[in-house]
């Protein structure tokens, strides 16, 4: 490249052979990552300080004496850089040797095998048998309190977990203790890591299965997961996670990189919270009242007796919703609100105390403890109830007129909810008592279930996916309702979450800046309410 | 009042008062010239002071012979921060006991050292960070410090210069890594002992992320002698690149163990059996470390050299803080290495890989050859170990460990076959 062209605020290097141009200061490992090179590493994380002790990303640079570790080596021009030359791959040899010396190699036995990136380079570039003819150092299992177990013997001492703590919970409850090879990670007095909700994450971000999640112990093989990006449905911020399910039923909740919402990380609370999402008993066929009796129907026959006892009931509308439904959701139930004269609709939402990670600040367990509170409000429909998301059906359970419920369980409702209605419509996952005062059952899907979007805290709108089949003949809400208001209203249905979601901008401006095909996985603000938001904040 | 033995080969500079009582107090080393170069120092310019050092070429100390004067002029000019000078007084190397006689003897002569440095590299604190164990020297340093202080030679406005330089004793708690600089650094500040990645240099962030310079106690102590008697006056010893006189620290099978002062330059042989007296009863030797236990060792017929730096790179080994270890043909060679991997692996921070279980492992295969379980492919595994933690961790706490494994089978491999070929293994032995 001749000097003239030369941009001074970029260097160009070779990397196995690629020659890449990139920004000045940009580390080996970045620069390699950008050509498709991917350094093997263990202590470093992108979220973390990189203490370049884990030795695993040393890498050959051409003229330079010794291996440099990629992960804080900073490129300059001219470099030459080698990941798999023979004395690279002879020192990643050399050390994965070493990483098995006090290893006590039980994959079989481990929560991470499957996951593990000490089996995977191992298996990738280690020796097919080690030489190691002494006896290992053995340290045993140790309960760090809260979710998290310490299984010393598997630790690699790459120090993440440590690093989390200090640095992004900035809550210094792990240390290392001893030296040299007497090195174990080790808590503080008797809390540990209990009552810290962001503990969790150390188990995400260790390499091994040094740290595994109680919850989560031999529960399952990693293998046999199933794995759907997903939003987190337990408050307000959305955090970007990975729901992992087996056999039909979530495992455990992980969380999904997005820089804009959570970065790494996600709190236990969220994480831990799951087993509503693998509730039975589900309703799985509709229900139409028939005397004192409710009655399994086909949905078309449910739909055109429900349509019709739409057309002639009267008395204005009262509807209670729940935060945890998706806006398009949200959306058919305003629109099912409006076609049958209008009236006041209501959500309920537990709340709780905002919890902030210190070192991402944007990231926090929001007081609002359901996934779609700014949704059910960009559709109207007004908070009620007490702190815990229980009561203030008063008003609806005793409307004479007609009842709409979707997707609020009902749980806390008095036996007599709804008894006085004149036509009372629930949509929704279980028979609760007060459920059964209803004229017509719609089994709905939960958001594990179905294609959907939620809008967050900040109001951006954020994609998931179905993980888990449906149950019986339940369907997505605002499948149903689009169904039932084409029949009240005459014109389409929507046939896909593609189609619902466009159809959200006829009731919210601001979703007709947004298309769906743009959403991808990590969603996009809401236009004008999200830059309101932004300029609330500040 | 010879200490405890003085050859007329020696050249006294450092040493010239050890075993002298009175040197200690503050009256006592000022009648013998103390504080002259601290003086003269103060009434040149700080850029003048680092040449006067640059002039006499003395190297560091320590080990890594690094030009002093050089290193000082790494220190930024006006970079608005506080610098800081620290003396290394951490001396754990195996093998190596020269600090701990200067400051025992010479306290002043260290802090005079410290006070002239610190002015020429812009510090106004000077860190004294002494070893755990030593109890005693520290107890004579803090006694020395506080007469500096009472002697307005150390605090504000030294001896009316109007220059501020504070000078500070550490005690460290006891761990050979924390002797590693940047190691040290972290144990100053009350993190954990564990060597920094490099860059950045101490010189851009070091204690306390701020520009640092980090000193020998033997350097320090070299310096006053320097700025009283100039530059020049230093290289009429020693050789055109290592100049002047070091202490050299021998013990082992040796007539009259102890420190020695020499001329850098001076021949080994001659130092080992005519200064030092040579191998008692009548014994031959076997081989010697020449600079503390992460040095190779040198076999009996490569010591006709130089005792400098440039003679013992020659000869495939290095002068590191002069500490000289004599070993005898009744020597277990496979058990002194086997001791000297046993310290290392018990002192390794832990943090890099390759170090916290190469030299562990390591160890353990010499216990396991020495109880009488060993095979000829154990030598090759520890060649392999020796390679994969050598140059690949974040200081060379590993790299030392390796060195004694790979020279000791390269010239001595003879024995460790004659161990591993023993027939029956000794069962007893490992229980």
């Amino acid at each position: 490249m001749a000097d003239e062209t030369k941009n001074p605020e970029t260097v160009t290097v070779t990397i196995d052979g690629v020659q890449i141009e990139v920004p000045k200061g940009t580390t080996i490992l970045d620069a390699a990552a950008r050509v498709g090179v991917d350094v093997l590493h263990y202590c470093y994380h992108e979220g973390l300080s990189a203490p370049a002790q884990c030795r695993m990303c040393l890498v050959e640079v051409e003229k330079a004496p010794k291996l440099m570790p990629a992960c804080v080596t900073t490129v300059a021009d001219g470099n030459v850089i080698l990941t798999q030359s023979e004395k690279a791959l002879k020192s990643r040899e050399g050390t994965l040797e070493f990483y098995l010396v006090n290893h006590p190699l039980d994959c079989p036995v481990c929560d991470q095998s499957g996951e593990c990136k000490l089996q995977d380079y191992v298996s990738e570039e280690g020796r097919a048998m080690g030489r190691l003819r002494e006896p290992k150092r053995v340290f045993g299992r140790d309960d760090f309190g809260g979710d998290v177990l310490y299984e010393g013997d598997r630790c690699i001492m790459c120090t993440r977990c440590v690093r989390f703590m200090r640095e992004v919970a900035q809550d210094e409850r792990l240390s290392i203790v001893s030296r040299g090879s007497r090195n174990v990670i080790d808590t503080f007095f008797d809390e540990g890591l209990g009552g810290n909700i962001w503990a969790d994450n150390v188990i995400d971000i260790c390499p091994v299965g040094a740290l595994v999640s109680k919850d989560f112990l031999h529960k399952a093989r990693a293998w046999d997961l199933d794995r759907v990006p997903s939003v987190c449905p337990n408050c307000s911020q959305g955090c970007n996670i990975t729901l992992q399910t087996r056999d039909n039923e979530v495992m455990r909740l992980k969380p999904r990189p997005n820089e804009e919402v959570n970065s790494f990380w996600m709190c236990d609370y969220g994480r831990l919270n799951y087993s509503w999402i693998n509730r039975k008993g589900r309703i799985e066929a509709p229900l139409v009242r028939e005397g004192g009796r409710m009655v399994p129907m086909s949905w078309s026959d449910t739909l055109l007796r429900l349509a019709e006892a739409a057309k002639v009931a009267s008395g204005g509308v009262r509807a209670v919703v729940s935060p945890f439904l998706s806006n398009e959701d949200l959306g058919a139930a305003r629109r099912l609100v409006d076609a049958l004269g209008g009236g006041e609709g209501v959500y309920r939402s537990a709340k709780g105390e905002e919890v902030v990670l210190p070192g991402f600040p944007a990231l926090a367990l929001r007081e609002d403890r359901a996934a779609n509170v700014k949704g059910a409000e960009l559709f109207g429909f007004t908070r009620t109830g007490d702190g815990a998301g229980k009561g203030g059906l008063e008003v609806a359970g005793a409307h004479g007129g007609v009842l709409v419920v979707v997707g609020d369980d009902l749980e806390d409702a008095p036996a007599d909810f709804g008894a006085g209605a004149g036509l009372f419509v629930y949509v929704g996952h279980v028979l609760s008592p007060a459920a059964r005062n209803a004229h017509f059952v719609l089994p709905a899907t939960t958001f594990a279930e179905m294609e959907g979007t939620f809008t967050n805290v900040n109001y951006r709108v954020q994609r998931f996916w179905p993980a888990l089949q449906v149950p019986g003949m339940a369907r997505p809400t605002w499948q149903v309702l689009g169904v039932l208001l084409a029949g009240l209203l005459g014109g389409a249905v929507p046939a896909t979450p593609e189609q619902a979601f466009e159809g959200l901008a006829e009731l919210r401006a601001e979703f007709s800046g947004i298309r769906y095909a743009d959403l991808g996985a990590h969603g996009r603000p809401l236009p004008q309410l999200g830059q309101l938001a932004e300029a609330a904040g500040d | 009042m010879a200490y405890p033995y003085s050859h007329p080969s020696e050249v006294r500079i450092l040493s010239k008062y050890f075993g002298d009582p009175e040197a200690r107090t503050l009256k006592g080393w000022e009648a013998r010239g103390g504080y002259q170069g601290l003086r003269k120092a103060l009434g040149m310019e700080r850029g003048d002071v680092v040449n006067e050092v640059k002039t006499s070429g003395l190297r560091g100390r320590g080990g890594a012979g690094f030009p002093t004067g050089v290193k000082w002029s790494f220190m930024p000019k006006d970079s608005g921060k506080p610098h800081f000078l620290l003396c290394n007084a951490d001396e754990s190397e195996p093998g190596t006991f020269k600090d701990r006689e200067l400051m025992r003897w010479t306290p002043h002569q260290l802090i005079e050292g410290c006070l002239i440095g610190a002015y020429a590299i812009q510090a106004s604190h000077a860190y004294i960070y002494i070893r755990g164990e030593f109890f005693e020297p520290a107890q004579i340093l803090a006694r020395a410090i506080e007469e500096a202080y009472a002697a307005g030679y150390a605090g504000k406005d030294v001896i009316g210069s109007g220059v501020t330089l504070d000078i500070t004793l550490h005690l460290g708690a006891g761990a050979y890594i924390c002797g590693e600089e940047t190691g040290l650094m972290n144990s100053l500040e009350g993190r954990r002992g564990e060597p920094r990645v490099k860059p950045p240099f101490p010189a851009v962030s070091g204690a306390f992320a701020k520009p640092t310079t980090i000193n020998n106690v033997e350097t320090l102590c070299t310096v006053p002698h320097i700025l009283t008697n100039g530059g020049a006056w230093y290289r009429q010893w020693g050789t055109e690149k290592s100049t002047g006189t070091k202490l050299f620290c021998v013990s082992g099978h040796i007539a009259r163990p102890g420190n020695y002062e020499m001329p850098l330059g001076f021949n080994f042989k001659e130092f080992l059996y005519d200064v030092c007296g040579g191998i008692p009863n009548d014994r031959k030797l076997k081989a010697v470390i020449p600079g503390g236990s992460s040095v190779p060792i040198m076999a009996a017929d490569e010591i006709d050299v130089p005792m400098d730096y440039e003679g013992f790179v020659a000869a495939g080994t290095m002068l590191g803080a002069g500490s000289v270890i004599v070993m005898d043909e009744t020597t277990d060679i496979i058990r002194q290495v086997g001791r000297m991997v046993d310290f290392y692996s018990h002192e390794s921070c832990g943090q890099c890989t390759p170090c916290r279980e190469g030299t562990t492992w390591a160890s353990k295969i010499y216990r396991r050859i020495r109880a009488g379980f060993g095979t000829e492919d154990d030598l090759q595994t520890l060649l392999d170990i020796s390679d994969n933690m050598t140059g690949k961790t974040i200081c060379v706490l590993s790299d030392s460990c390796a060195a004694p494994i790979v020279s000791s089978i390269q010239k001595f491999r003879d024995e460790y076959l004659a161990v591993v070929e023993r027939s029956e293994p000794v069962v007893a032995e490992i229980a």
